[in-house]
């Protein structure tokens, strides 16, 4: 017997991605995005990515389904991003999957986005460990979560107290005149940079703070007292240093706090997701100290790091596979849905 | 022919099912008007099967959809119109139609509450034909002339008597009508304002 055909809608920020999920394999994974719109405004402006989302629905449901090589009526079920997310972005991706939820008559899964960030690690690398430990990391979200079981229990160890990972990239970006989203661009001009050359604070590091949590709020100011402080002497801004310095102080706290849970929950997996996992030093800073501490490290492909429909097929799978009631006629959005609401 | 007819542009949720024929014009058959608010998109679609069921109809019944474009709160009005695409993306064909078009009948101004004491106003002439708007101004910058019907609120602002109407099944149907026979085209929701964004100012500095 084939596993049931997912169709998987995602439209909680930006991207209007819709993916379709058969089992753990992915088919396919289509996506829209406003990010060129926004760009000019240094962030996403939700009026205009709920109405990208709108405009974009229909046609990109019929890219996934045509690079999958399947039909609406092959779809047997159907996933959505409920929360978290900018309400009314989310609102268009949970009513249009509402809609065709009742014209196919199939059940619809209302699905928690934080959760979808880890289930995409199957598509790549087949089913999880539980319970792992999951660092997600975006320009929205921060946190580091014990995954004891992916279809019904993720519970929150972390997260950040200020701003998102993800959003410090942005601020610092700006301050350094490199375009918006900051990540890429700091990754890369990081790249010729030496993290050593400046000392940027480790934010939440100290013996009596919070183990798991995060902030990122002082460091971005940091950066950028140090920024104006080299302006006012007349100095130039060595952008290559300040953004590997910057990206050194994200990542070494990042990957020394998700070590930290591993160690202390006995756990030996690791994944991290979030767009800011797409981030090059990350990633090679995670698996060495993953490496050195005997912890297997998993983290999907660039491209499903960031949000996309296929991350909410797959966690829509998952809570087929596991027998999940399918959410209620009455499914909303809940732009602050709490991680430990897997599906709603 | 059965129409499915859904609006989202005001506050009320519409959500009917109608018989149309040209010699007969509209029939409705069931309907629901629920003031739900901010909560269109929990309703909308359990309310579509509650009308869908009173009517003894399934889906592939329909003939065609029928969904209100606005003007309205943005947010909500999407959630009416991504619905009834998506819907139509499965039973087809769609078509739009001004929401104020489905307020009230024959010769009248119609004006909505477009939030920020603004309102969403069209005039229409005998023949029920849209001569001017929709429009989104200050009550008392609005064209319209009596009789005006919709939002009572704006009674005194407009300085004219309004007698409440609300967007209805046969006045979506009936607005309709006319583009039945012609191939269904994109639905473009009437914003009728731009987002609200403004590129950030030079950056502002940090410590002094
Ligand atoms: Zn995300």
């Amino acid at each position: 017997m084939t596993a049931p055909l997912v169709l998987g809608f995602e439209t909680s920020c930006d991207e209007t991605g819709i993916g379709l999920v058969r089992g753990q394999t992915l088919l396919s994974d289509a996506l829209a995005t406003s990010m060129a719109e926004h760009e000019r405004f240094g962030g996403v402006v939700p009026e205009i990515a709920s109405r990208a989302h709108l405009e974009a629905m229909v046609p990109t449901v019929h890219k996934a389904l045509s690079d999958a090589g399947v039909g609406l009526g092959d779809v047997d079920a159907i996933a959505v991003t409920a929360g978290p997310g900018l309400t009314g972005a989310l609102l268009v991706g949970v009513a249009a999957a509402k809609a065709y939820a009742l014209a196919l008559d199939v059940p619809l899964y209302g699905v928690n986005h934080l959760a979808a960030h880890v289930a995409v690690d199957e598509l790549e690398h087949g089913r999880l460990a539980e319970p792992s430990i999951a660092m997600l990391v975006s320009g929205g979200h921060s946190s580091l979560l014990l995954v004891p079981d992916l279809a019904q229990d993720v519970q929150e160890l972390g997260r950040t107290i200020d701003d998102a990972a993800g959003e410090a990239f942005d601020k610092v970006a700006r301050v350094l005149g490199l375009p918006f989203p900051g990540g890429p661009h700091i990754d890369r001009a990081a790249t010729e940079g030496d993290p050593g050359s400046i000392t940027f604070p480790r934010g939440l590091t100290g013996p009596r703070d919070a183990v798991y949590d995060f902030s990122f709020s002082g460091l971005k100011t940091a950066v950028a007292r140090w920024v104006e402080a080299r302006e006012r002497a007349g100095e130039p801004v060595p952008v290559a240093d300040v953004s590997a310095a910057f990206q050194e102080a994200v990542v070494d706290v990042l990957t020394a706090k998700a070590v930290r849970a591993c160690r202390d929950s006995g756990v030996d997996h690791l994944v991290i997701g979030g767009g800011v996992a797409a981030n090059s030093r990350l990633r090679a800073l995670a698996q060495e100290r993953c490496d050195a501490a005997g912890i297997v490290l998993r983290v999907p492909s660039r491209r499903l790091c960031t949000d996309n429909g296929a991350m909410v097929a797959a966690l829509g799978s998952r809570l087929v596979e596991a027998g999940v009631a399918p959410s209620g006629a009455d499914l909303g959005a809940d732009s602050s849905l709490p991680i430990e609401v897997v599906s709603r | 022919m059965l129409v499915l007819a859904l609006d989202t542009a005001t506050p009320t949720l519409v959500a009917g099912v109608a018989r149309w024929s040209a010699d007969l014009g509209v029939q409705v058959l069931a309907e629901r008007a629920l003031p739900s608010g901010n909560r269109h998109a929990e309703l909308l679609t359990p309310t579509i099967r509650e009308v869908l069921a009173e009517a003894g109809l399934r889906m592939p019944d329909l003939g065609a959809l029928v969904v209100g474009l606005g003007p309205g709160p943005f947010t909500g009005l999407r959630v009416g119109i991504v619905t009834a695409a998506a819907l139509g993306d499965v039973v087809g064909p769609v078509h739009g139609v001004c929401s104020l078009d489905a307020i009230g009948d024959g010769a009248r101004s119609v004006v909505t509450d477009a939030r920020r004491k603004e309102v969403h106003w069209a005039v229409y002439d005998a023949d029920g034909q849209r001569v001017a708007g929709p429009g989104v101004d200050r009550p008392e910058d609005a064209p319209v002339t009596e009789p005006v019907v919709g939002d009572v609120r704006f009674t005194e602002r407009l300085g004219r008597p309004v007698t409440a109407a609300e967007v209805t099944t046969a006045g979506l149907v009936r607005a309709a009508a006319p583009l039945f026979d012609r191939p269904a085209v994109p639905l473009e929701p009437l914003y009728l304002r731009r987002p609200d964004a403004v590129p950030p100012a030079a950056r502002k500095a940090v410590s002094r």
